[in-house]
């Protein structure tokens, strides 16, 4: 993060009811006054401290892992997270299902002109919240003011650098017929969170998303020794979308019972309400695990305490569950055997899930 | 809304055990149709087809409103969507729907003001806080949509709202049925009618046809355990030489239907003559707006020089709402027609047979 080394005097400290106006994005005084107030006070490091055009950082044992993402939602606050805690947790999730430990995060703002200075700072305070959180340092960053219309309140882009140890690499081709396959917790908490926030939709639910890091559940198989071949967080296009992508990655044919997928009545009544499939309903807070098919049990038991510990939502359980395993044959494909036994194809969906007419 | 409930109509061991009683009961080759988009989809889905056994055959029904709303319909909803004093709302199905050149989502991006509602009553609620606006709410639906469609029509008559119209597509099934069955070619020998058309409109204006044409008409719901006890009962009538309206959907539906429903759609709608996409035209299975409420008439307000315009001729959309082909063996399936580059509606529709067969079963057989 650049900041000018004008010396005129700063402009008093920002008031709560500011808005953000094109002259933050100018890159005087009132830019200055942004970052220091909003930005640097937050994310405070040595990095940030120094102020300098890029942070140069310290090599850690293993091997570099490199990632970035954007986040654009709407409502920019929702249920159980906000856009903030979005930007960082897709981020470190991204590196963790590297099999890498996250390190570093930077971060972009886009800003639309007339956002409020208070929904800035809360935004910035969760992210700070969640890079603690997840063990990760914010090192530098940038941010830009857009005219009025050009987006959407604000958008958030993060990169996050992570390093994984030798040997401990997850990664498609790791992935052998006979693997089981699992899911971290329960699907859908997220997309159905959201929709129910969104204007209009009268749909009066206590669901919280499951937006969280899950770095350090992904840590704990690695460290319990469990050989964990492949990862993927669900994100978008849900459960369904993240094996469909696997599965082409893979080659071989990912079998799952999806009579097996937790999935909790809230998001379930959502969702047969909408004509929506919870498998491919958004996720911020779940992963896949494809795992040696002998280490499923034990799997299952590090998922299960790590959901314990993790889990903030007492209404519902947090189950984490085995849901299939890997074939040979149809390669490349996702079959999901239903309640009536007969098996089903899970295909990527050409665009967002519609809510049907009737 | 209880889930246990619904899991009750998805259990396993009575979906083994119907089957088991429709296996056994069946002495003969039937053939039977779903009458309902969103029953095609749950038969795919849970691969009810490919439980049954080899003497029962579902073909696949109209049932789908996006399917069957006419081509000139798609391009006029664009017409109107791209005009920039225009606030065009519809249900999030129409979006990806091919006009003759594009679709909603192509509209949107080059600037149309396209919203999905959720209710046409929300549509409503935009009338009157954009009064500088012109809102637009696409009507299309069976009769399980006319109901609150002419309901958002009434309440903005009550409100004196001068910038709110629909533009209205409406399909009723009866009319439809009959028009399969006086088909020369009709195969069809007993129909699964679609229990939330019947939940509004009730089951008594299914009898003259069980009647006339001799053939069982089922009232049946939409979970598997509900599309099995249709068919069972289907089948039992078929046997033994009866040709009946039987409800095997007395949850939800009583033979006069929803009285207050009925009420509100005839107070705003009346029946005409409806083009439908693949069928053509069918006297009397329409509604359009009565002409006490024309203000409300999306056509009557906005002038438009789109005529009759052709469907592609490449997409054999007719024959499968008419249930004479199998999505799969529509030679454009999967190839020339995709979600992503749809020929016709069936293909990206929720309630699309086509749409079905691509979802859950992909280009070639899964087992």
């Amino acid at each position: 993060m650049t900041l000018p080394s004008c010396p005129l005097p700063l402009p008093d400290s920002l008031d709560e009811d500011a808005l953000v106006t094109l002259a933050h994005g100018g890159g005087g005084r009132l830019m200055r006054r942004l970052i220091e107030d909003v930005f640097a006070a937050e994310f405070d490091n040595q990095w940030m401290r120094e102020g300098h055009d890029g942070a140069i950082l310290e090599a850690l044992p293993g091997r570099p892992v490199l990632t970035t993402d954007s986040f654009v939602v709407s409502p920019l606050f929702f249920p159980g997270g906000d856009i903030g805690e979005l930007a960082v947790c897709g981020t470190v999730n991204d590196l963790a299902m590297c099999g890498a430990t996250p390190r570093y995060l930077t971060t972009g703002f886009v800003i639309e002109e007339g956002f409020s200075i208070a929904d800035l700072r809360r935004v910035v305070r969760s992210m700070a919240r969640a890079a603690a959180s997840a063990g990760v340092q914010i090192v530098t960053g940038d941010t830009k003011v857009v005219e009025r219309g050009k987006a959407d309140g604000l958008f958030i882009n993060t990169a996050g650098l992570g390093f994984v140890r030798d040997g401990e690499e997850t990664r498609p081709s790791r992935v052998e017929v006979g693997d089981a396959i699992l899911v971290s917790g329960d699907v859908g908490r997220h997309g159905v969170a959201v929709l129910a926030a969104r204007e209009g939709l009268g749909l009066e639910t206590d669901l919280l998303s499951d937006c969280a890091p899950v770095a350090g559940a992904a840590r704990a198989l690695i460290d319990a020794g469990i050989e964990v071949h492949c990862m993927r967080d669900l994100t978008r296009g849900g459960l369904a979308t993240a094996l469909v992508e696997l599965a082409t990655s893979v080659d071989l044919c990912l079998s799952i019972d999806e009579t097996k997928v937790p999935v909790i009545g809230a998001v379930r009544g959502a969702a047969e309400l909408l004509g929506l499939d919870p498998l491919y309903v958004a996720n911020e807070g779940r992963f896949v695990a494809i795992v040696r098919g002998a280490d499923a049990e034990r799997c299952l038991e590090v998922l299960a305490s790590e959901a314990q510990a993790a889990s903030r939502d007492a209404l519902t359980p947090f189950a984490p569950a085995l849901i299939g395993e890997v074939r040979q044959a149809p390669a490349g494909r996702v079959l999901a055997t239903t309640t009536t036994g007969a098996e089903r194809l899970l295909g990527m969906l050409s665009g967002e899930q519609l809510p049907r007419i009737c | 809304m209880s889930l246990e409930h619904v899991d009750e109509y998805r259990d396993r061991k009575a979906i083994g055990a119907l089957v088991h009683a429709i296996e056994r009961e069946a002495t003969k080759p039937w053939t039977l149709m779903e009458v309902c988009g969103g029953q095609t989809h749950s038969i795919v889905r849970y691969g009810l087809d490919q439980l049954l056994p080899d003497t029962i055959e579902l073909v696949h029904g109209p049932g789908c409103p996006v399917c069957v709303t006419p081509i000139g319909m798609i391009d006029r909803a664009l017409e109107l969507a791209a005009r920039p004093e225009v606030i065009f709302c519809t249900f999030g199905d129409m979006l990806r729907v091919p006009g003759s050149s594009e679709d909603l989502y192509h509209v949107k991006a080059r600037g149309g003001d396209v919203r999905i509602v959720y209710s046409p009553l929300d549509a409503v609620e935009l009338a009157a806080t954009e009064p500088a606006r012109e809102v637009v709410f696409f009507a299309i639906g069976f009769e399980t949509t006319a109901p609150a469609n002419a309901m958002a029509v009434a309440m903005a008559e009550k409100r004196g709202l001068g910038n709110f119209s629909i533009l209205a597509s409406h399909v009723l099934v009866p009319p439809a049925i009959e028009a399969l069955l006086s088909a020369p070619d009709n195969r069809v020998q007993g129909f699964l009618a679609a229990g939330h058309v019947c939940a509004v409109m009730g089951s008594a204006e299914y009898e003259p046809l069980a009647r006339r044409y001799r053939v069982p008409i089922v009232i049946t719901g939409f979970e598997p355990l509900e599309l099995l006890s249709g068919i069972l009962a289907c089948v039992r009538q078929l046997e033994a030489g009866e040709a009946k309206v039987d409800n095997a959907y007395a949850r939800f539906v009583r033979s006069a239907g929803n009285p207050h429903a009925i009420a509100m759609l005839r107070r705003v709608f009346e029946v005409a003559p409806q083009t439908w996409r693949g069928l053509g035209e069918i006297p009397a299975s329409g509604l359009i707006l009565r002409s006490a409420f024309a203000r409300f008439d999306a056509t009557k307000r906005f002038s438009s020089d789109i005529g009759v315009v052709p469907e592609d001729p490449e997409c054999q959309s007719g024959d499968i709402l008419r249930g004479r082909l199998k999505p799969a063996a529509c030679t454009a399936f999967g190839t020339r027609c995709t979600p992503e580059n749809p020929l016709g509606a069936p293909m990206v529709s929720n309630e699309g047979a086509c749409a079905a067969y691509f979802r859950y079963r992909g280009l070639t057989p899964t087992t």
